[in-house]
Order: structure tokens, then sequence, then C-alpha cells
């Protein structure tokens, strides 16, 4: 029974960290499959700023600022008391799939470097700091470990936003 | 320094690893003076969460003694005696603003496992996969804590550390199950689960002005303990018949409250124990609900159930048609911790709450592999085994 429960955490791992590596936007086999988009898609998260930091005409928060012409931003305000939306897509138009693919594999990617600013830009408002995961680990680099690790190291590039 | 590291499925080790460093400017570094056994960890242990790396430090249920703070601590000086919330939140992002803490926005330096999972990702917690922040562990000398003026708090001078060391996670997750299932005077309110939360829970409910407050599960030991220490009332699933019971007591209306303290790896004494073993061995549904279907089908017309226990992703055989046509409200959620600490220290102080009989094992560090054993099968009436690892 042992032996079985492990093959199916790893069953699970595979699946989980495969599901986790595809691009965002395409779905679980229960799930429907993804409109097609012909512009890039705005990359959006609302911030709640400490004080009155950001408002629609605010400079580019830091590290969103970085990213430099090869991105549309938009901030506006959420409704109610939700905060403030920061928006931000790719300017060049969109990249063929293959492009894309190959990108990302090698961690150049815009669209992750995109995901990471925003989440920093963030928690710099809305904290003043980034944070960021212990270290050093304790745990090592094994055969059985890498896949994971290699999928944490880009725990902010990734994700549905 | 010495921690207790997850080595694989059921295999733990206690091994030197390195000490943790200031990574952020709120970060301290406290020093564990004692780490609780949880039955989070056990999912953990039995391998149903896949996120875990060999070398990993367990543990999130912790008391110390603050020994290092960055520029930006303001509320903790060394030396602050400080019980630490299970979850890390900023304490600013709107889901905190919200006092939904363990939704922290920026509490998980992993989001992308949890939003492709399930859609959003919720805050990160100490010892408890890579998926939640891949944080190091409390079992262990030492812990590094981020957002430490929020997280940490400073444990009155009368509660001793045996009593506010269960402030840190079963007190919290218990009391909000009672808070956000929504228990008021009157009612009446069924537990599942005896463990610590289901124990926490009870107590929440009985202090919340329920009525009748009934405990359910099948370790005697965990039931009498239930009814020494809580005030409420125990019923034993394996000996006595639950609906039958649960009708007499609530006058035919079933109770108002439901609370599940179980968790994804539900025991059972009928058929559907074997069915859900299975499915979940050969991976066909995540978890076994068992606990959560039956506070659904038990709960009242109308009533409220609220899932403490842990569930990682999927499940099968879930009574939506009872659900729904109840008119029931299905609530869970990771505790908010930071939202009571503060208050459950305060009925500490004053005795309303006790907790330090959970506590039936303490010792040192080096033997929490044997505590985990204990623990997990629940021999020698184990309900938290307690480490010390300065001993
Ligand atoms: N929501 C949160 O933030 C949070 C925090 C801490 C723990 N938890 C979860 O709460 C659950 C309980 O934790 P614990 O530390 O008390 O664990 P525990 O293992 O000590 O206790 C669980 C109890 O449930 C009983 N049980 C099993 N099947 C049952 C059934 N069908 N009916 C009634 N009782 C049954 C067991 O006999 C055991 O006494 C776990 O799933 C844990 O992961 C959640
Ligand atoms: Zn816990
Ligand atoms: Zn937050």
């Amino acid at each position: 029974m042992r032996a079985l429960v492990k093959v199916g955490v790893i069953v699970v791992g595979g699946l989980a960290l495969r599901r986790f590596l595809l691009p965002s936007g395409r779905h679980g086999p229960w799930q429907r499959a993804p409109l097609m988009r012909r512009e890039p898609r705005w990359h959006v998260v609302t911030v709640n700023p400490a004080r009155d930091e950001l408002t629609p005409d605010s400079p580019l928060p830091e590290p969103l600022a970085g990213l430099g012409d090869a991105v549309d931003v938009q901030i506006r305000r959420a409704p109610a008391d939700r905060g403030i939306e920061l928006a931000v897509r790719l300017r060049d138009g969109a990249q063929s799939p293959v492009t894309a693919g190959a990108r990302r594999l090698a961690g150049r990617d815009p669209n992750q470097a995109i995901r990471a600013a925003l989440r920093e830009a963030k928690q710099l408002l809305e904290t003043g700091e980034v944070l960021h995961p212990d270290s050093p680990p304790t745990t090592q680099t094994t055969a059985v470990n890498k896949p994971l690790q290699m999928a944490t190291r880009q725990g902010r590039r990734e994700g549905r936003l | 320094m010495k921690a207790l590291l997850w080595q694989g499925v059921n295999d733990l080790s206690v091994d030197e690893v390195p000490d943790p460093t200031m990574r952020n400017e709120q970060d301290a570094i406290i020093r564990v003076r004692k780490t609780a056994t949880c039955g989070s960890d056990l999912h953990l242990l039995g391998g149903y969460n896949p996120f875990m790396e060999r070398g990993d430090v367990l543990g999130h249920e912790f008391l110390g003694e603050v020994v290092e703070v960055g520029p930006q601590v303001r509320k903790h000086k060394v030396g602050d005696r400080v019980v630490v919330c299970s979850f890390v939140s900023c304490g600013r992002c709107w889901y905190c603003q919200q006092q939904q803490y363990s939704l922290c926005d920026n509490g998980n330096t992993n989001p992308a496992i949890t939003e492709n999972v399930w859609g959003f990702a919720p805050g990160g917690c100490y010892g408890y996969s890579h998926a939640l922040g891949g944080f190091a562990g409390s079992h262990a000398e030492y812990i590094r804590v981020p957002y430490a003026d929020q997280g940490a708090f400073t444990v009155p001078d009368g509660v001793s550390d045996e009593r506010a060391l269960f402030a840190s996670d079963a007190a919290p997750t218990g009391w909000m199950g009672a808070d956000l299932g929504g228990v008021k005077a009157g009612d009446v309110v069924a537990v599942w689960g005896a463990g610590g939360v289901g124990q926490m829970a009870a107590r929440a409910a009985v202090l919340l002005g329920a009525e009748r407050v009934i405990i359910i599960d099948r370790f005697a030991n965990r039931l009498q303990m239930a009814e020494k220490y809580l005030g409420v009332e125990a019923l034993n699933y394996q000996t006595q018949d639950v609906g039958g019971e649960l009708l007499e007591r609530s006058g035919g209306r079933g109770p108002d409250v439901c609370i599940e303290a179980v968790g994804m790896e539900s025991h059972s004494t009928g058929p559907q124990y074997l069915y859900d073993q299975v499915k979940q061995q050969l991976r066909l549904e995540s978890d076994r609900p068992i606990a959560a279907r039956e506070a659904i089908y038990h709960c009242r017309k109308g009533g409220s159930v609220f899932l403490l226990g842990v569930f990682a992703n999927l499940v099968d055989k879930f009574p939506l048609g009872a659900l729904m046509n109840k008119g029931l409200t299905l609530r869970g959620a990771q505790q908010h911790g930071h939202r009571y600490i503060p208050m459950l220290l305060e009925r500490m102080a004053r005795g309303d709450l006790v907790t330090e009989h959970l506590a039936t094992h303490t010792m040192p560090l080096d033997e929490a592999p044997q505590g985990y054993n204990m623990f997990k099968n629940k021999l020698d009436g184990c309900v938290r085994a307690v480490f010390e690892p300065a001993r």
C-alpha cells in the first residue's frame, strides 16, 4: 500500500507540476478551451496602497517603471473601497505561440516579467517591501526535489495573473 | 541548528540544517520554546500534498522568544515572549484589512501553484509545503517570522507557555469555525472531530452562547477530555447512533451549526470508508470528505456548516442535493488567527479558555519522529505532541 501511495503521489505531483508549468490561460481537461485572442491580454492587480501613494496620475511605481516602453500601463480607481487597479499589457502585439513557448523555456517570456513586476509593485505599495523566501534553504537539490525547485523559482512569474 | 525534516512519505528525521537568516526588514528571528503537532501535518506526512521537498522543516504551531528583529519591526524587541500565528499575512492588503488574514495577497512567495490549482492564492503558512510559500517550519531551534509586527503576539505575563502555545493555531482555528459559522445564543452546535481543533471549536461555541454543544469522535479519551475541560456533551460515532442522538438532543430540529474539524483523512465505520480509501489511493479523489458529508446531512434546514478540516482538492459523492434543498450555508477557511489571537490570550489570562490539556506528550525535539508516530496513530491517548528544542 505504501508503494502505491508513493506512486500515486508522484503521479499527482507530476500532473500538478505539469499543470503548473502550462502557460496560464490553458485549462484542465474538464474546463472549456480558452477563447482565441488576438491582442495580448491585460494583466491586472488591485492594490490597497498605504496612503494616497497611488492615484491615476501617479508616476509608474517601481518595478513597473523598469519594464519601460515594452508595455502599456493603466492605473485606475477600483470600485468602492477596493483600492487602485494596476493594469499592464505587452505593447508589441501578440507573439506567435512557438516563439512564446521557446522564450518561456529560456526564462525570457515578457509575460513572466510583467507578472513579477506587478506582484512586486503591489507588495511595495502595500507593505513597503518585497517578501523574500527563506534562505538558505533546508532542502538539498536532489532528483526528487529538482522539478519543484525549478517551479518555485518561477513562483511570482507564473500563475493566472 | 537541529530541525525535524520531512524526508518523504511517512519518513521524518531530526538533522542539522542552516540557521534561518533575516530576509526582510519586517522579519524577526524567534528561538522556539514549544512547538506542537497539528492534524494538518498528518496530511503532509501521509503524502497528500505533492508540493513537499525532502528536507522541508515541519511545524506551524509555536511559541518562543524574540532573538533578533529587523529595522522595521516596531512592536517587538529582543527577549519578548511571543506566540506566532501559523499563517503568514502582511496585515495591509485588502484581505488582511477585511480581517481575512489567511487570504493575504502578499504572504505567499509562490502564488503560482495555488493560483493554478484553486484559482487564487491564499497567504503563506510555516512548514506547510511550497504551495503555501515554502517557509521553514517551527520544529527547529530557531525560525524566521516575516511581518513580525503582524504575526507575533506578546504573551501576557499571567499566561503559561503551555496554555499560550495553542493560541498559535488550534484555538484561533476553532474560534473562527464557531464565529464565522454564525454560532449565537440558543444554538445547538455539533462538532465533528475531537482533536485540538474540534475541541477548541466546541469551547468557542460554548463561549459564544450556544445552548448545547455536542462533540463527535470515536476516541473515548478525547471525548472524556472534552466533557471534562470544555463543558460540552460527547457522542461516540462507533458506539452510538449519531443521527438519532442529534435529533433527540436538538428537539428534532437538527443542529443549527455543524462544524467539521476532521479534514481529508476522515474515518468511518460504514462502507463509505473503504470506498473513499480506494478512490483516494487510486488518486480518483484527493480527499475523503466523510465527516463533511455527515455534517451536511445532519444539519438543520437553513443551518450553517463550517469546514475547518483541511481539504486539498477534489472530492467525490458530495451531497450538493442536501446542501441546496435544505438551504444550507457552507463555508470554510484556513484560520484568520491575527483576528482572534489578542482576544484569545485575554481569555486565557482570565481562565475562560484552557488549552494545556491538549499537550498530552511533551518531549525534546530529538524525539519528534516518535512523537509524530504517537500522534498519527493516536497511541497512548496522544492529542498533541509538543516538542521543546532547547531541552
Ligand atoms: N482551517 C485551519 O486553519 C486549520 C488549522 C489547523 C488544523 N486544521 C485541520 O483541522 C483538522 C483537525 O485537526 P486536529 O489537529 O484536530 O487533528 P487530529 O488528527 O488530532 O483530530 C482529528 C479527529 O477527527 C476524528 N475523526 C476522524 N473521522 C471522523 C468522523 N468521520 N467523524 C468524527 N470524527 C472523526 C479523529 O478520530 C480525530 O480525533 C485537520 O484536517 C487539520 O488539517 C485546519
Ligand atoms: Zn495547524
Ligand atoms: Zn495581507
